[in-house]
């Protein structure tokens, strides 16, 4: 019986076995260094808010594994012998295997700042991370201010979670406004400006100079680009996020900024697959980034892959971009592309309610009037009705006469889609 | 020890910790309670009405001051910070303290009334007479235990309604659901019933519907309602139409919310007063197993046990020869009527043993013959014979349970007095006979039963089958025996003591002490989730018909978990959405919190058609077609 090793449980990891079972009966082992079992990443933040505990974060019930005869093996992988198909663990187990997958996640972006490895200094990733942030930021008695470096996803979840605690934030952004190297302007602004709604120090076109420790190792205060000071007993690092390949050094398997992998998500050496956050495609998707740190591609890099490894070979080949996240209040869902700075030949359309609570932008081809992508916030609209238009290719106008068709909010709430079409259509008059 | 001590403090940290306002507010509450716990120890208040109206007002006051403390400072959104660290929605220390209280409260409820103060015959002391002058002002009648837990109940719903919606007010749903919620209970179980006690109409609370109203049909109820004309058999009608033709209908177009979390009292509560205990629903796979087991149990015994109580009602009122030991007659004034198989003496002689008061035979004739007994051999009790065109107004009047005068054949015998609150059975002929309608009921049950397992198979677990098929057997058995058996008795038990036990079992400990009285442990829709037999029906309504569903949005799952954290009838909503399936689920009360939550705008309540409602062979959307179509072929083989 083929034995099929996967390096870690997380989403990537677990989907493609989960989907390995399903197909064949191929012995399966997952074996990942940070918990015993599966949990959701993207739930950290709401543990330490208090609205979880970790255990609500596993999707699956622990006796889950067993019983689907998946082996999970809480261990290390110190390094990978792909002549003998051989696993150096940590504990100092060798460990065999027919076909190995690669699925170790991301690590935090760091820069050389100088202090970066002081205490106090730290990311949110792991579950780690989350225990360290007890420690480092348990109450605003122990942390009485804490800053914040990079605007991302994961550092307005930090701003988020350290509000609960009313531990006073600062947050450095490099760019004018919120994210707005991936949103337009007009949402950036208004993202920004929910941030500082809520008290935090959101501070633009401001980046980390330098972390300044005591004599005992610990962070006391940074120092800003503009030759700010300000005292902090926290840094989050949150400027993104980066490959975890470091272990893959001297094995043979090719990498750059992640695993290098082919169509098949196979890596240089055959048998040897890589997916989720640590893949990078060879050859980019579309317009898709080479290395995609979203819970989605790892998902369905594992269902892709679980095909292959199971006879039946296909291809890395995702439908439409898709996305979603949330701002402390602001829900926000993308389907197609919106780029920041509409590409050449487009143009953005955008509509934003009196609260700035709700806002959608548009990005559609001027000429042919194709629809591209969307952004909305404050309004869930339905994936399968994107799905379908950018499918068919349809034109802003169809997509803005029937907008209300995607309307995913709950019921009774108060519809905002006659507004926008009027707003649309006097924008369309030329003036 | 340390552990509890951090839990205890009310002190602690954000967001753990009360704000100014929350413990002014937490004390201006308690101080209300305070004043109701005194009372209770006959401290005599110089003007109950005055305190009554501080200490409810306190109360009031103490928890919409409380939300508004904990919520107009913070933006409209979801709010569940700390839930998992603060000591009352952790099940730590005060959770257990809570619990005791609560169900400590219930205890005395329901089995010792007289240590809230009700006096059966004479004025009322403690905390039931502090409410004596809010009763009187309402119906007329001084307080009894159940009006005070009338009125609290209702103050919690609302005041607390109050603070549920201040906390989802970013949320049409929620909103225009509460509202709803206290609506119904502010009027149809509360005002209403009063004012038509008031009006001498039986007490009916018209959204409580049978079985969750187990003694709808108890034999007291059935003749309340004949006794009270026109009006009363509507009501009953209202009580039979509501269960077998309005619920399947409305539950058919919306779902079982309709009910569970836009009408029913003790779905009020759980959502109001119970909505921060709403993460301590239990999600793991044995306890839905448990649920499913225990919730069509107690619908079982329902079943069983009210079409006992009928079947004895009809029984009885066929004529006075079925009057045996089976009969509950402590005390009461039995009417009989005309006999002409049994011999008189014997029917007297079983209803004495029966423990009758006495006995009064209702001569509806116009013959001037008398009607005597054969003898007296072995009679303790007083018996009569009246006529009833003379004592038109007495009759009533008994019914009504006042004192009442009835003039006897035998004018040579004094006047019969009978005491105010005395009971009476009248044994009269009914249109329905029991043996149609023991009939009738095993009739309907095999139709359902039938009409499932034609159209519906496909959509049963195994165990489901295995379990619908042994129930339907076990229920359909008893009844035939009872029948057949001939004794009123259903396994050894008179349905009256059938009724009494499911009474105390059921509708005592399991829905009050358990259900409500543990909250803080066991979550806020305990007896909704495992014990309510209305539940069960609406839930297999909704499972098997009904447009409801909740719908997931495409790939969007992050798989976090907060929907299965806060449903609260311990539904794991992340299995289906993560999947993309809908939910479709017996238990969903559709209280629209997994959606509120979900981060990713993931979940909808939506009413749509019947088709494709059920898409357990669904694939998350995002991949290119031909892997979707192979991944949903995967998951059906
Ligand atoms: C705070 C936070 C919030 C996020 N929110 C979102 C969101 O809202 N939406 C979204 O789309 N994405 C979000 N993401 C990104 C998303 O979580 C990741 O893209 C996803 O978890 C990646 O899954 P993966 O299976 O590739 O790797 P991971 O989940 O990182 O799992 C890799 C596992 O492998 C283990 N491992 C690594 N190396 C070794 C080794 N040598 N030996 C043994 N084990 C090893 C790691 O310890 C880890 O447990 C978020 C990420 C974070 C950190
Ligand atoms: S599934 Fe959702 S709507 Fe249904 S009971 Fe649970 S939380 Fe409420
Ligand atoms: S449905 Fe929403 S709340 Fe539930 S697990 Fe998915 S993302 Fe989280």
């Amino acid at each position: 019986m083929e034995h099929i090793v996967i390096i870690g449980n997380g989403i990537a990891g677990i989907t493609a076995a989960r989907y390995i079972r399903k197909l064949s009966d191929k012995r399966i082992t997952v074996i990942s260094a940070e918990t015993d079992y599966f949990f959701s990443r993207t739930a950290l933040m709401y543990v330490y808010m208090g609205h979880m505990k970790f255990e609500h974060t596993q999707p699956y019930e622990n006796w889950f594994w067993e019983k689907n005869r998946i082996e999970l093996k809480r261990d290390y992988v110190k390094h990978v012998h792909p002549e003998t198909k051989m696993l150096s663990l940590d504990s100092g187990e060798q460990f065999s295997y027919d076909k190995l997958v690669i699925a170790t996640g991301s690590i935090s972006n760091k820069f050389g700042w100088p202090g970066e490895d002081l205490q106090g200094v730290q990311g949110l990733i792991t579950r780690d991370d989350l225990e360290l942030l007890e420690v480092n930021a348990p109450n605003n008695d122990i942390c009485k201010r804490a800053v914040l470096i990079g605007g991302g996803l994961i550092g307005v979840e930090l701003a988020e979670m350290l509000h609960t605690r009313k531990i006073p934030v600062t947050f450095l952004v490099r760019e004018e406004a919120f994210w707005s190297g991936v949103l337009p302007k007009a949402d950036a602004r208004m993202i920004s400006d929910h941030i500082i709604s809520h008290g935090i120090d959101l501070q633009h076109e401001e980046e980390l100079d330098e972390i300044i420790g005591d004599e005992n190792g610990r962070v006391t205060a940074i120092k800003t680009k503009k030759g700010e000071t300000i005292e902090c007993n926290l840094v989050g690092l949150c400027a993104g996020v980066k490959p975890q390949i470091g272990f893959l050094a001297s094995s043979g398997i090719e990498t750059d900024k992640g695993i290098l992998v082919d169509e098949h998500l196979q890596t240089n050496i055959k048998g040897i697959y890589a997916i989720g956050d640590c893949a990078q495609q060879r050859k980019a998707v579309g317009e898709r980034k080479p290395v995609e740190a979203v819970w989605y591609t790892g998902r369905m890099m594992g269902e892709t892959l679980a095909q292959t490894l199971c006879g039946n070979p296909m291809e890395w080949s995702p439908g439409n971009w898709f996305n979603s996240a949330k701002f402390m209040d602001i829900e926000y869902q993308t389907y197609g592309w919106v780029w920041a700075e509409p590409k050449d030949g487009n143009e953005h359309y955008h509509w934003q309610d009196e609260k700035n609570e709700r806002a959608i932008t548009v990005e559609f081809e001027i000429a042919s009037r194709k629809f591209i992508g969307i952004n909305t916030f404050g309004i869930r609209m339905k994936h399968e009705v994107f799905d379908n238009w950018l499918n068919e290719e349809r034109s802003v106008d169809h997509v803005m006469e029937h907008l209300s068709k995607s309307c995913f909010d709950p019921e009774f709430y108060k519809k905002p889609f006659k507004k926008i079409n009027t707003h649309f259509q006097n924008q369309k008059v030329p003036s | 020890m340390s552990d509890y001590q951090r839990n205890m403090s009310l002190t602690g940290e954000p967001p753990k910790s009360l704000n100014a306002g929350q413990k002014i507010f937490t004390a201006l509450g308690l101080f209300g309670l305070a004043i109701l716990i005194i009372a209770n120890f006959n401290v005599n208040f110089p003007d109950k009405t005055l305190w009554l109206s501080i200490a409810l007002g306190s109360i009031i006051g103490g928890i919409v001051g409380f939300s508004w403390a904990t919520y107009s400072g913070k933006s409209a959104g979801i709010k569940n910070d700390g839930v998992m660290f603060k000591s009352i929605t952790s099940r730590g220390l005060w959770a257990w303290m809570a619990i005791l209280a609560f169900s400590g409260f219930y205890v005395l409820l329901y089995f010792y009334p007289q240590y809230l103060g009700l006096v059966a015959d004479g004025d009322n002391t403690g905390v039931i007479a502090l409410f004596d002058p809010f009763s009187k002002f309402l119906s007329g009648n001084p307080a009894s235990q159940w009006f005070v837990y009338g009125t609290l109940y209702t103050i919690a719903i609302l005041s607390f309604g109050i603070k549920f919606m201040w906390k989802y007010r970013h949320n049409s749903y929620e909103l225009i659901r509460t509202g709803s919620v206290m609506f119904f209970q502010a009027s149809f179980a509360f005002i209403i019933p009063e004012i038509m006690s008031s009006l001498n109409q039986p007490y009916y609370d018209f959204k409580n519907i049978w079985p969750l109203n187990y003694d709808l049909f108890a034999g007291y109820k059935i003749d309340e309602f004949l006794g009270a004309g026109n009006f009363g058999v509507a009501m009953l009608i209202f009580g039979v139409a509501s269960i077998f033709v309005i619920t399947p209908i409305l539950t058919y177009k919306y779902g079982k919310r309709w009910y569970c979390s836009w009408v029913c009292g003790c779905g009020g509560l759980a959502e109001t007063a119970g909505d921060s205990f709403r993460q301590l629903s239990n999600k793991k796979q044995y306890a839905w197993n448990i649920e499913r087991w225990v919730i069509h149990s107690v619908l079982v015994f329902a079943v069983v046990m009210t079409t006992a109580v009928v079947y004895s009602y009809l029984k009885g009122n066929e004529s006075a020869m079925s009057i045996g030991s089976w009969n509950d007659f402590s005390d009461k004034v039995v009417f009989i009527g005309e006999q002409d198989q049994k011999p008189l003496h014997d029917v007297v002689l079983a209803a004495q043993e029966a423990g009758a008061a006495q006995v009064v035979y209702l001569d509806r004739s116009d013959s001037d013959q008398m009607v005597t007994l054969e003898s007296k051999e072995g009679i303790t009790i007083p018996f009569n014979v009246v006529k009833e065109k003379d004592n038109v107004q007495g009759i009533k009047q008994v019914n009504e349970q006042k004192q009442a005068t009835l003039l006897p054949v035998d004018r040579s015998m004094a006047d019969i007095k009978i005491e105010k609150g005395t009971e009476s059975v009248i044994y009269d002929n009914v249109w329905l006979s029991k043996e149609s309608f023991v009939w009738g009921v095993v009739g309907l049950l095999t139709l359902i039963f039938g009409l499932v397992m034609i159209f519906k198979r496909k959509e049963l677990a195994k165990d489901a089958k295995i379990g619908a098929v042994a129930y339907f057997v076990i229920v359909v058995g008893i009844l035939v025996f009872t029948y057949l058996d001939g004794s009123g008795k259903l396994f050894f038990f008179e349905s009256w003591k059938l009724n009494k036990y499911y009474g105390f079992l059921i509708g005592a400990v399991f829905s009050g002490v358990i259900g409500t009285g543990f909250y803080p442990i066991f979550g806020n829709r305990v007896w909704c989730r495992f014990g309510c037999p209305m539940a069960a029906i609406l839930g297999f309504q909704q499972r098997m018909f009904s447009r409801f569903r909740i719908t997931t949005n495409g790939g969007q799952c992050i798989s976090c978990g907060n929907c299965s954290t806060y449903c609260e009838m311990g539904i794991d909503v992340r299995a289906y959405a993560q999947k993309g399936e809908n939910i479709v689920r017996s238990s969903c009360v559709g209280c629209g919190i997994c959606s509120a939550v979900c981060p990713r705008g993931v979940l909808k309540l939506e009413n749509g058609s019947m088709e494709g409602r059920i898409n357990s062979d669904s694939v998350l959307l995002g991949q290119d077609p031909d892997l979707m179509a192979l991944l949903s072929g995967n998951k059906n083989s």
